[in-house]
């Protein structure tokens, strides 16, 4: 079953290849379908997975929404299509997804050979271990010839080889395809460890038999920025998806919510005494910044009417509200000690 | 013009060229010919241009970057720093592996259920009827992920092994046995060994022989076996036994020394063993009821008994029906290797996924790995025709 999905992927590759030479930009090729199609997460709780009413829900799934909204105006718009960590490069060189919005680490490897572009980072995060608390151990160097469940086909199996010849540890890793099933073979006993970026670690703790017999190691052994990417050659269509995630970051920054953003456009009305001009440049009211990227004026404005500002975003799907609770921590505006910074909107 | 206003009173070769049978399928040949060799050319030329397009790089170079990752078995020594070429080697000997102990395994048990299908005891055959139902509508992939939870649950916790005398441990990491170490004689037993293989040989070519002259019987199986074991034995009794073992033992968080069957190594096995097993069952059956039972009839009539009859009378006879498809069960064999990922046995699918996701390389990658699978398939099918022939009916 795997092997004809495989298949088809590498059809679809050289196929997919074939009219993308012909194809127009990225931005015509949505408009004209109405849709955006975006490559996600199959299924990792708070990024992206469908909720109890069977709706996708999640960070990287509200960067797709904003993607959407901003440029069809209707956060709704897109077409989800779950990928595996193996599958997803090739989905996105082809053209089967316009964005691929699946906790991908920015790499330099990545973002040169693989022929993508990231711009952007919705999540910093970085790699850590789970273990069980009766194993007693409290530092991941002590993990000395352990067996670590990993997903196969992410960063994570290159960290572990780099972390693993930095500590000279000699751990086994038994890689499996879908992460739940490490996970699975994790809680069965079959590794000492579990190995995934942090955040992931936190998701897939909520998962287990009995979540409160694990802990997550202090050590975070690499840096993960996860980000949206594009293929690469279109820079109108990476600008709208880098500026999507900078306008709800800005969006933030200002204090305009999904609820507040009607008040506030109004509240900077031109010619309005005491308006913040970066305001009214975002939500279209004075400049149409909009045009310079193919897209309305009003683009800024759906973003935040319709998936809300970085901050709601980060506190529904992962934050402290939600049953990852995980902190703002790197993902806090640079204002407050984070490093989510967005450059200027003039 | 001229040539068709000819008529009907003709000769052949003044006929238009299109009106020519032969030479309108020439050209359809030539143009089916043609059309495969653009659509190749076609899809091979723009998926590099687009690849250039996109800057992604063409070429295997990228078989000697260090890998990087690690793999949890190995036939071969490999590390950190092993090449990812290397890695893809040790990939395609864990398949080779897999698929070799799989063919064995489940021709064994497909002709023992085979066999046990047509048995005239009711329970055992309706066993056997329930074992190839139930089995071989059953997907495959489901199959596997419910032998790999069966036997990391059945199996205890590492530090909870089941010891069998502190030598051998079951736990849910694997089994591990004590390994040997040969010491500096131990060539001598391996000579042995071969000169004990040869002497069983040489009995049977003996016994075969005095037994076409004679009519007599001697138990060939038993000697050769005497033969093949009791030499080395004894050999190595009287060198004072030049190898020693290595007992597994329980450090840190593993066991540390020792042979291990890894439960990944050993679902894979067990799992597509006893799926092929249930077609190959239904193989075998077919063949022997294709033999009729006037064959039964005479042999019995000659006074050969039931398990000989069926030795040396039908299925000598049947292996010429069961061969042709068997073959298409042993490929089949190789290529559900491929669902080893799914529980974390490092075949060769496995790690070109890794190599994939690290490289980039889809396209050369994916190459590779086709490759490599073609090039198994067919060398099992030709070994397979090749034994086809070979017990084929000879036509006097």
């Amino acid at each position: 079953m795997k092997s004809i999905k495989y298949i088809v992927a590498s059809v679809a590759l050289l196929a997919g290849m074939s009219t993308a030479a012909h194809a127009a930009s990225t931005l015509e090729s949505v408009k004209a379908a109405g849709k955006v199609k975006c490559g996600v997460n199959t299924g990792l709780t708070g990024f992206a997975a469908p909720n109890d009413q069977g709706v996708w829900a999640g960070l990287d799934i509200d960067l797709c929404k904003a993607v959407a909204a901003a440029v069809l105006g209707d956060a709704n718009a897109v077409e989800y299509k779950p990928l595996n960590a193996e599958q997803r490069f090739t989905a996105l060189q082809s053209g089967e997804v316009d964005l691929l919005s699946r906790n991908t680490t920015w790499t330099l490897s990545r973002d040169s050979q693989l022929g993508l572009d990231f711009r952007a980072v919705n999540y910093y995060d970085g790699q850590g271990f789970m273990v069980r608390k009766d194993l007693g151990i409290s530092s991941a160097k002590e993990l000395k010839g352990a067996t670590v469940c990993v997903q196969e086909g992410t960063t994570t199996e290159k960290n572990l080889g780099d972390f693993d010849k930095q500590y000279n540890l000699g751990m086994q890793p038994v890689k499996f395809k879908e992460s739940t099933d490490a996970r699975a073979a994790y809680d069965e006993g079959r590794c000492d460890a579990y190995t995934t970026d942090a955040s992931g670690l936190a998701a897939e703790r909520t998962g287990l038999k009995a979540p409160a017999d694990h802990i997550i190691l202090p050590e975070i052994i690499s840096k993960e920025p996860l980000g949206p990417a594009v293929r690469h050659g279109d820079s109108q269509w990476a600008d709208i998806v880098s500026w999507a995630h900078f306008a709800m970051l800005i969006g933030e920054e200002k204090g305009i919510t999904s609820a507040n953003v009607d008040d506030m456009k109004a509240k900077n009305a031109e010619g309005t005494d005491g308006a913040d001009a970066e305001v009214q440049r975002l939500l279209g009211i004075t400049d149409k910044l909009g045009e310079g990227i193919g897209l309305g004026p009003d683009w800024a404005y759906n973003i935040l009417k319709q998936v809300g500002n970085y901050g709601e975003a980060f506190e529904r799907n992962v934050g402290k509200s939600s049953p990852l609770g995980l902190d703002r921590g790197l993902n806090a505006l640079w204002t407050q000690g984070g490093l989510q910074y967005a450059p200027p909107a003039r | 013009m001229a040539e068709i206003s000819a008529g009907p009173s003709g000769h052949s070769a003044a006929i238009v060229w299109w009106r020519d049978e032969r030479k309108r399928a020439l050209l359809w040949q030539v143009l089916v010919v043609a059309g495969v060799i653009a659509a190749i050319w076609f899809i091979a030329s723009n998926t590099i241009e687009n690849l250039r397009t996109l800057g992604v790089p063409l070429g295997l170079d990228f078989l000697d970057f260090p890998a990087g990752f690690a793999i949890s078995f190995s036939l071969i020594p490999t590390d950190l720093d092993s090449s990812i070429g290397r890695l893809i080697v040790a990939g395609i000997l864990n398949t080779l592996l897999a698929t070799a102990i799989c063919v064995v395994l489940s021709t064994f048990i497909g002709f023992l259920v085979g066999v046990l299908r047509l048995s005239g005891n009711y329970l055992i055959s309706r066993l056997a009827t329930v074992y190839v139902e139930a089995v071989r509508n059953v997907p495959l992939l489901v199959q596997l992920l419910f032998w790999y939870v069966a036997i990391v649950k059945f199996f205890p916790n590492v530090r909870q092994s089941i010891s069998l005398n502190d030598m051998v441990f079951l736990s849910n990491r694997g089994i591990y046995a004590p390994r040997p170490v040969p010491q500096d004689d131990f060539s001598i037993v391996l000579v042995a060994l071969a000169v004990g293989i040869a002497i069983a040989f040489g009995i049977r070519r003996w016994a075969k022989r005095r037994q076409e002259a004679t009519g007599k019987q001697f138990p060939i199986g038993l000697s050769a076996l005497g033969a093949i074991l009791l030499l080395p034995i004894l050999v190595s009794v009287l060198l004072g036994n030049p190898v020693e073992w290595e007992l597994p033992a329980l450090q840190g968080f593993n066991f540390q020394g020792g042979i291990v069957l890894q439960p990944e190594l050993a679902t894979l096995v067990i799992g597509l063993s006893i799926y092929t097993a249930a077609f190959i069952a239904e193989i075998v059956r077919g063949g022997i009821l294709a033999i009729s039972h006037g064959q039964t009839e005479a042999a019995y009539a000659l006074g050969l008994r039931p398990s000989r009859t069926l030795r040396l009378v039908i299925v000598p006879q049947a292996l010429r029906i069961i061969v042709p498809p068997l073959t298409s069960q042993y490929l089949n064999i190789a290529k559900n290797t491929t669902l080893a990922g799914a529980i974390a046995y490092p075949d060769i699918f496995s790690i070109i996924g890794t190599s994939l996701n690290q490289t980039g390389r889809a396209v050369e990658n994916i190459a590779i790995m086709m490759g490599f699978f073609l090039l198994l398939s067919l060398i099992i099918s030709w070994f397979m025709n090749w034994y086809n022939r070979r017990i084929a009916l000879v036509e006097r």
